[in-house]
């Protein structure tokens, strides 16, 4: 079974990291980002062509995580493959001895490096959640039998700050009934919407693990309301990040008080250092 | 209705010259193309204007009824028979089907006037929105009639996807959510989405499409 699954089902706060597969094949960088959030954290992602740009697949990256000695939550988007294609890689990832599965639709493809492809989606994450549901009792999404099934544990993306919250909280209810077992949320900052997702949730017995999202500079400020589909930089985060004398410094102590207030609130923390991966130690221990 | 727009004049002009055609019928349609402003009696007669300023002969031109109709377009290029035996080429403003149906219909080059772009709406005069991809497997029952599969950027069957924000798209953000507006007008009518929708079959939008009710009685 996934430690992240046994984690979170035992009632333990868990700690989840991110990283980017390369661009390219040399894996240097993502190691030197492993090694040094591995410490700190239970479980990785490893984003899946993130913001629509070309990266090394999730798959091949999530193995080498693997060997690497800490436990993957592979992505898949389903901009990218149609149907075959994102059953195939889930029997492969699972052939590949990974266990947790993070399902997400994808920006659209205009977002990215390559804006003139096709965006594929035959299927929308909670479609494919419900796939990878059917695979673990042993079938494709046609219903047939396979020779050997899969054990996923699954999660997706959920939005808490997004309005209107009745329509977030369908799709939520959707994903649910769909066979999604936990939850990341995209970067928090208002910690009231979070509580209310996870109130909303918790009576359907799914993990919220929440996001942080370490803005070290006002460059990463403007960074994220431009290019981040659905996120935007409170003002009040904004300008405290603006105004510090270390910006940088002023962001690992904004991180570790959000870290804080999320273990009062959800199941877990899921920190995007965003570049500041010396600092996961400080942001988690609350010490920023 | 399909929506189309003028093709790029220089690209016309590249057509013509390619085989050298020095006279030329112009063929219009009095339906889509009418309603778009892009092939009708009075864009027909404007494009016959700027082939004559640009030194063409215009043998001739027509508005058929409905350019599409392989028949009604054989009847009408029976009318103009004289005038598209002395040209050289035939430059058509209507639809991707409509050239194609005048191509069946007259044995002599044809080529196309306008880009064809979509099956939308005139939500007013001029103004055109894109509103069906004729999948052949309609969901509009279900989403409150606002076709997700053409309104939503990524074509997502259930959503929101994660990037909406205040109602709006992440693609489109001067728009609304198509799965924000969908539940609202769900939720006006009293309704509400219970249900997660399959995936899509997609083999019914598989090309080329073709329908015989004579023997089939119906249906693709
Ligand atoms: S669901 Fe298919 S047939 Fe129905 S409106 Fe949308 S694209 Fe057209
Ligand atoms: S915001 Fe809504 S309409 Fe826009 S791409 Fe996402 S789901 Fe589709």
């Amino acid at each position: 079974m996934s430690r992240l699954r046994e984690l979170l089902e035992s009632g333990e706060f868990v700690v989840t990291g991110e990283v980017a597969p390369p661009r390219g094949t040399d894996l240097a960088d993502m190691h030197a980002s492993v090694d040094l959030l591995a410490p700190h954290c239970h479980a990785l992602n490893v984003t899946d062509n993130q913001g629509a740009s070309l990266h090394l697949s999730s798959l091949a990256a999530s193995r080498a995580i693997l060997e690497r000695g800490i436990e993957p939550i592979f992505q898949q988007t389903c901009r990218d493959r149609n149907r075959l294609a994102l059953q195939s890689d889930l029997l492969a990832a699972w052939s590949l001895g990974l266990e947790n599965v993070l399902v997400v639709t994808g920006d659209d493809p205009r977002a990215g490096d390559h804006p003139h492809a096709k965006g594929v989606f035959d299927l929308d994450s909670t479609q494919l959640a419900s796939i990878a549901l059917g695979m673990n009792e042993g079938r494709d999404m046609m219903g047939r039998d396979l020779k050997g099934g899969t054990d996923f544990y699954i999660g997706a993306a959920m939005f808490p700050e997004a309005e209107p919250w009745d329509v977030q909280l369908a799709r939520i209810e959707q994903k649910v009934a769909a066979g999604v077992r936990f939850f990341q949320t995209q970067a928090i900052f208002d910690m009231d919407k979070l509580q209310r997702a996870v109130d909303a949730v918790r009576p359907l017995g799914v993990k919220v693990i929440a996001g942080v999202l370490v803005i070290r500079s006002p460059r990463v400020v403007d960074f994220v309301n431009r290019n981040l589909a659905g996120l935007m930089v409170p003002d009040h985060v904004a300008d405290r990040i603006r105004s510090a004398p270390d910006p940088a410094e002023e962001a690992v102590r904004l991180a570790a008080e959000q870290v804080r207030d999320i273990r009062e609130i959800a199941d877990g923390v899921h920190v995007m250092p965003l570049g500041l991966d010396t600092e996961v130690g400080r942001i988690l221990d609350g010490s920023g | 209705m399909i929506i189309t727009r003028p093709r790029d004049w220089d690209r016309i002009k590249a057509n013509l010259s390619d085989i050298a055609a020095k006279r030329v019928f112009v063929m219009g349609c009095g339906q889509c193309a009418t309603v778009a402003h892009t092939g009708g009696e009075k864009e027909v007669l404007e494009t016959a204007e700027r082939l004559r300023a640009e030194g063409y002969e215009v043998t001739g031109w027509a508005v058929g009824e409905v350019t599409c109709h392989l028949n009604g377009t054989k009847l009408e290029s029976r009318k103009h028979r004289s005038e598209i035996d002395d040209a050289d080429a035939v430059l058509v403003l209507a639809c991707g089907a409509g050239v194609q149906t005048t191509a069946d219909a007259i044995a002599k080059p044809v080529f196309p006037g306008l880009e064809s772009l979509f099956l939308g709406t005139v939500i007013r005069n001029g103004i055109f929105e894109e509103r069906c991809q004729t999948c052949g497997d309609c969901v509009l029952d279900k989403t409150a009639g606002i076709c997700p599969v053409t309104t939503c950027p990524k074509g997502l069957l259930n959503g929101p996807c994660g990037g909406m924000w205040n109602g709006m798209c992440e693609v489109l953000t001067d728009r609304e959510c198509t799965h924000v507006r969908i539940q609202r007008r769900l939720a006006e009518q009293g309704r509400t989405r219970n249900s997660t929708l399959e995936p899509k079959d997609f083999s019914t939008a598989l090309k080329p499409g073709g329908v015989n009710i004579r023997q089939q009685g119906g249906g693709r």
